[in-house]
């Protein structure tokens, strides 16, 4: 996909803001589902974030300068724990290292931004991710289209962890298991993933390192050694695969 | 933990997280070409991924004491058939979560 639009189409202006009214119109019908989703797991972060004892401000300040979904449930957890930076920093890394996928599939995409550039790789998450990889439609203005996609998304998960965290201190609530919330989520992800059949190899690549790693390292320490096992084994099925059939690269292992 | 050991975790977190987005668009300036393992790899990690943060998920459940995962089967067994019943991802994740909070609280 190649961008031929004018960077200036997303400054101000009167012409400038009705192709934002355009692409804020179509934006929306397309993120109906990450609002529902992000609505529903923000509430659950929220609340969790506050049955560690962090309030609304908390829920909204993570939600407003981190925006990544899985890792907010694992921050929970660490802003519970003690004062370990490194540690933190790690995972996050460990976490959200398939993101470094994402950005590497929309370098096309993303080549002609100007101002909005590093807002639209700040904000890319799982769900906005999938929602940029189907076209935007002819009639809008792409880039503004793809801002739109990102701001609407942004905007659900905050409003979502704050009400989550106005619940989680309103009602008598018993949070207990609702960690569970996250392993759902990459379980149906997976399910989906599963669907397409042509992942299933990595798939099961990643559940037999994590599990072999888990076992060998323990809880705390497998993520690092799982994830490079995981790019080994890859690695070597490339290579093995180059071999074979030269000309195929683009199948999945 | 102090506020602001808390406000340094998340200063982290963000930024960690900004830069395993930015990575990419570092390392691959429009003009180079992306080697093409490097394609191929991003065309296969994102399936083992999930598949490690499912696992991941459930680092700290214990085989050896009891409930023995249970909570954990049972509601990983409703996600799967949930999902596979109504193709809703909402609903499997919605129903799943609130089974588990109910096992883990009224049963084990």
């Amino acid at each position: 996909m190649k961008n031929h639009e004018n960077p200036n189409t997303q400054g101000s202006g009167p012409a400038g803001k009705s192709l934002l009214r355009q692409a804020l119109i179509s934006a929306f019908p397309r993120t109906a589902p990450v609002l529902t989703g992000y609505i529903f797991l923000g509430i659950a972060f929220g609340i969790l974030l506050a049955s560690k004892g962090y309030g609304v401000l908390w829920a909204l300040g993570m939600s407003v300068t981190v925006f990544a979904g899985s890792l907010q449930f694992v921050g929970a957890g660490l802003l519970a724990g003690g004062f370990h930076p490194l540690q933190a920093a790690l995972i996050t890394l460990m976490v959200n290292a398939r993101h470094i996928f994402y950005g590497l599939s929309l370098l096309e995409s993303f080549h002609g931004l100007r101002k909005t550039k590093f807002y639209m790789i700040f904000a890319l998450t799982d769900e906005t991710f999938s929602l940029l990889c189907t076209p935007p439609p002819a009639h809008v203005d792409k880039n503004l289209f793809r801002l739109c996609v990102a701001i609407l998304d942004h905007l659900y998960w905050i409003t979502g962890s704050v009400i989550g965290s106005l619940m989680g201190r309103a009602l008598p609530f018993n949070p207990r298991g609702i960690d569970f919330v996250m392993t759902a989520l990459f379980t149906v992800i997976f399910l989906e993933q599963w669907r397409t059949r042509r992942g299933r190899r990595p798939a099961l690549l990643g559940i037999a390192a994590a599990a072999l790693c888990l076992f060998v390292f323990g809880s705390r320490w497998f993520l690092i050694p799982a994830m490079a096992l995981i790019f080994t084994v890859l690695a070597a099925a490339w290579l093995s695969g180059r071999k074979r059939h030269p000309a195929v690269q683009k199948d999945v292992a | 933990m102090t506020s602001l050991q808390a406000v340094i975790l998340i200063a982290l977190m963000s930024v960690c997280t900004f830069l395993t987005r930015a990575l990419p668009f570092i390392l691959f300036p429009a003009a180079r070409k992306i080697p093409p393992f490097v394609v191929w790899l991003g065309n296969a990690l994102p399936f083992a991924i999930i598949a490690m943060l499912v696992v991941y998920c459930l680092k700290d459940v214990s085989l050896k004491a009891s409930p023995h995962g249970l909570p954990e089967l049972i509601s990983i067994a409703a996600v799967v058939l949930l999902y596979l019943w109504k193709r809703s991802p909402l609903l499997a994740i919605a129903g799943g979560t609130v089974l588990h909070m109910f096992l883990a609280q009224a049963v084990f």
